[in-house]
């Protein structure tokens, strides 16, 4: 390579060079994805200073705007952008609000999954013996029903026990604990993988001899170094939870209606699809597999550079 | 490889014990039983009767074995919700599941290894990175929007395929079939195409991984020495060696699949096991949900054990470790 001062490379050579920036210019799908997830993240962040209405506040409905299709068709109305639902909301603030609900649920869902996953295969991998079979043992026995499976079945169990009453106000912890806890085994099973290789170096030693507990090697000593690939899976994992979320919401065991996330929204407009009524169902479906398809982009990339040996 | 077996067998029946344990636990604290049977305003003497009749007053783990022993002998109770015996709703359902998740299998591996093994055997072809990129989109969509996809675009816009139910059936003893009817045929199209989309996606995927790996290794370049054609090194030679994972994984996918039906199910009011499920989950159907739970542990640790044992049979090192054990090993 020949040496150059900055003055003779462009800013775009410069950038091809830069590790991150040059995979993002050599792949312009991950741009892309990562332009649309960027504005998804922003549209749910700001939701109530951009939407147009309060989609909770039953006051501003009113029956008579309700049926109407988006604004660019002949019978739409210019305030309601993407036209209201059957109780006369505006969709596009639903379709907000809902974005917010989604990824919440999908967040906090993957933060337990994460946080359960991580403990456990950090002790697991540590101490081995006795605790590794335990832990391991149980993970197994989750790990023979798929997570989908196992969510629907903890969400929907638990949801149907509850009285008809509480069952809007607990719909959230309910879902993000069946989701969270359907996919620990997976966190735990990598976390495990990374600590035992860990284990091994010699760095844990030298901590070891410099007279340091356990807790302070789990945690200050190895934690750090296997954060790339729970990073990695942490990303993809919260298109399965976001996924796994509306799929509840669309079988009716997920968030209830008073509390819509993309998938309530979906199941809700499912009904209106056979009268014509697309839009109520086109637009959340859209943003939900928007949603899903950048994350996953995203993720596989954020795989590729932090961790090649990942799968 | 009998070691191994012996482990993944008693995994299996701790599997299927702790299932129980919850399924039990579920059944005897959520509802009365007695209230449900007899009425509200049965007499206190009915209810003792009945409370011992059902043996209600013994002791929970006595309980717990008496539970074990009904499911054993397939006695499954009654359901709240339909007022009849479980076993049978079961047998009337699992059918149409079946036929559902073999139909997308089959799909699933008929379409997606014949792409892996054209996307390994040609990588720089631009059709083939067109589809690899867009197997995110086939992994990204939920399952229920691709139903309702198809519904809107077959069903409702051009009217080509019914939008609900199995169609005609035909009956033999236990069994139903819509594979021998037209309009069961018709009926089966769109979910079984619905489900098996994304596996399509992830076959394909695995396929052309395997692929990859095995046109490197020294017998395909001898292969390819000796003058044989590229079809028949592609096909003949390396796909063999795929096959063996690809089988494990469809094994497993078969699980996904059964998962994933619950909502195929549901979208195309597919009268099978997952539309039951649910029915049984909005009518807090307790007989049914727990009966329910068994029935999938049940199933997914078959699944499971299946794939050990093609494992342990495909797999050459730990046949060799029997081998090395002798006739006790």
């Amino acid at each position: 390579m020949t040496p150059h001062t900055p003055g003779e490379a462009t800013l775009l050579q410069r950038l091809r060079r830069h590790p991150v920036a040059g995979s993002l210019l050599a792949t312009p799908v991950t741009l892309v994805a990562l332009f649309a997830l960027a504005l998804v993240l922003a549209c749910a962040i700001f939701a109530p200073w951009i939407a147009r209405t309060n989609p909770y506040d039953l006051a501003t409905l009113d029956l008579l705007d309700s049926h109407l299709p988006p604004a660019f068709m002949a019978k739409g109305d210019p305030r309601f952008l993407l036209g209201t639902d059957s109780q006369g909301a505006d969709l596009a603030s639903l379709l907000l609000y809902g974005l917010r609900v989604s990824l919440l649920v999908g967040l906090l869902a993957v933060s337990i999954s994460v946080t359960l996953g991580t403990i456990a295969g950090l002790v697991s991998g540590y101490f081995g013996g006795l605790v590794d079979s335990i832990v391991m043992r149980i993970a197994d026995i989750q790990f023979t029903f798929p997570a989908m499976m196992l969510a629907l079945l903890i969400g929907g169990v638990s949801q149907s026990l509850l009285p008809n009453d509480k069952r809007a106000a607990l719909a959230m912890p309910i879902v993000v604990l069946a989701l969270g806890i359907s996919h620990w085994p997976h966190f735990a099973r990598l976390v495990r993988g990374a600590v035992l290789v860990e284990r091994q170096k010699d760095y844990v030693a030298a901590a070891q001899l410099a007279g340091r507990g356990h807790p302070v090697l789990m945690f200050r000593h190895i934690l750090p170094n296997v954060l790339n690939p729970i990073f990695v899976l942490a990303t993809l994992d919260i298109a399965f939870a976001i996924m796994a979320e509306a799929t509840l919401s669309f079988l009716s065991f997920g968030m209830p209606p008073t509390q819509p996330s993309l998938g309530t929204l979906i199941r809700i407009g499912y009904g209106y699809l056979y009268s014509g009524e697309w839009w109520v169902v086109v637009f959340p479906a859209l943003t939900l597999v928007v949603l899903l398809v950048s994350i996953n982009i995203v993720g596989d990339w954020l795989r590729d550079l932090l961790d090649p040996k990942l799968r | 490889m009998f070691a191994f077996l012996l482990n993944r067998l008693a995994h299996a029946v701790l599997v299927l014990l702790v299932v129980s344990i919850l399924a039990f636990t579920l059944g005897s604290t959520v509802g009365d039983p007695v209230a449900s049977i007899l009425g509200l305003d049965a007499t206190p003497a009915d209810r003792a009767a009945l409370r011992a009749r059902l043996r209600l007053d013994e002791p929970v783990v006595l309980r717990y074995f008496l539970y074990l022993g009904d499911l054993l002998s397939g006695r499954l109770g009654n359901s709240y919700g339909a007022q009849r015996p479980i076993i049978d709703l079961l047998a009337e359902r699992i059918p149409a599941t079946v036929e559902l998740a073999l139909a997308a299998l089959v799909l699933s591996v008929a379409i997606g290894v014949p792409l892996g093994v054209f996307a390994a055997a040609h990588p720089e072809r631009r059709i083939v990175r067109f589809l690899m990129t867009s197997s995110v989109i086939g992994v990204s969509v939920p399952t229920f929007i691709l139903g309702i996809i198809l519904i809107f675009t077959f069903s409702l816009t051009l009217g080509w395929l019914p939008s609900f139910g199995r169609g005609e059936v035909l009956k033999f003893e236990y069994w139903t079939t819509g594979y021998l009817t037209a309009s069961g045929l018709k009926s089966l199209i769109m979910p079984a195409i619905c489900l098996a989309i994304g596996q399509i996606a992830l076959v394909a995927r695995l396929a052309r991984a395997e692929m990859m790996g095995v046109l490197r290794t020294d017998y395909i370049r001898f292969a390819r020495a000796r003058g044989l054609s590229d079809r028949a090194v592609n096909f003949s030679h390396a796909l063999r060696n795929t096959l063996i994972p690809i089988i494990t994984v469809s094994g497993i996918q078969l699980g996904y699949l059964v998962a994933f039906a619950v909502v195929v199910e549901q979208v195309f009011q597919w009268p099978g096991m997952g539309t039951l499920f649910l029915q049984a989950l909005s009518q807090t159907d307790v007989p049914l949900i727990s009966a329910f739970l068994m029935a999938a542990a049940l199933f997914f640790v078959s699944i499971n054990l299946v794939v050990d044992l093609l494992y342990a049979i495909a797999d050459p090192r730990l046949r060799i470790r029997s081998l090395a054990h002798g006739a006790g090993g």
